[in-house]
């Protein structure tokens, strides 16, 4: 069984989601489940570390396409750290890096959202 | 398994037809490749398509159905990775699917139906048969 887990914590003007292990077909319901936490409770600025995701297939993907437009439409977004280079070779793959918004580490993301706070 | 890099004995996984089987399907494929020699971002690309695969199959062929089977099939053929994956799920046409215009695609933010989009951009072909009531998918990649 490929395990797959989302930790959410708040961290300054944002809220973060870790994302561990294996997103694929059987675990994207579990992160579904945590961006529709976020954006029930108007978290709209929203940090996706991946530094501990080791694998994504596009049911994943679809997840993140899935809320963007909303988070977005409610001046926030979704913004991506840490990426392995495995992990952003699918993100890639699907020219992801022009729709949404992919930084080295979590700490610029934080600070693109203070800059516009 | 294998003999050499150019040629190997077929193998073959079978799993039902069940989202929490697909990694025992990716470790399988993954194996296989990176013994025929294929670099780590290959056999990631490879254990990606064939995910993709199989995830298209337990959701359309046979909408989420639990107890259908998917049997897949890997071998080296003259320098070439071949990877045969077969259900007896709803025929499916692959011609039914447009290939998306990515830009738009993204423009418009829909989601699902980039499986097949990942699994022609990874694989050199991808070919799709019915035959005896069996969807069969053939996809190659050569070994450079």
């Amino acid at each position: 069984m490929n395990e797959f887990k989302v930790t959410i914590r708040e961290q300054e003007n944002a809220h973060v989601l870790d994302l561990l292990g294996y997103l694929d077909a059987h675990t994207a319901p579990v992160l579904e489940e945590a961006f529709q936490q976020m954006i029930g409770n108007g978290k709209f600025r929203i940090i996706v570390n991946c530094r501990e995701l080791t694998y994504i297939s596009s049911a994943g993907l679809g997840v993140f396409m899935a809320y963007i437009e909303d988070v977005r439409a409610n001046r926030g977004d979704i913004k991506m750290s840490n990426m392995s280079p495995k992990v952003y070779n699918i993100f890639d793959l699907l020219g992801f890096p022009m729709l949404y918004d992919i930084v080295n580490d979590e700490s610029d993301a934080i600070a693109k959202f203070a800059a516009l706070s | 398994m294998i003999q050499n890099n150019k040629n190997s004995q077929p193998s073959t996984i079978t799993i039902p037809s069940r989202t929490e089987r697909l990694n025992d399907v990716r470790q399988f494929v993954a194996q296989a490749a990176r013994v025929c020699g294929f670099t780590d971002a290959d056999v990631n690309n490879i254990m990606l398509a064939v995910d993709e695969a199989c995830t298209n199959i337990i959701k359309h062929a046979y909408n989420y159905a639990p107890d259908e089977s998917i049997e897949v099939n890997v071998r080296m053929h003259g320098g070439e990775f071949e990877i045969v994956i077969a259900d007896r799920g709803k025929n499916f046409n692959p011609d039914s699917v447009p290939p998306p215009d990515m830009k738009e695609y993204m423009s418009q933010y829909r989601r699902g139906g980039l499986g097949l989009y990942l699994m022609k951009k990874i694989m050199d072909t991808v070919d799709f048969q019915f035959k005896a009531n069996r969807n069969i998918l053939r996809m190659t990649k050569q070994l450079h």
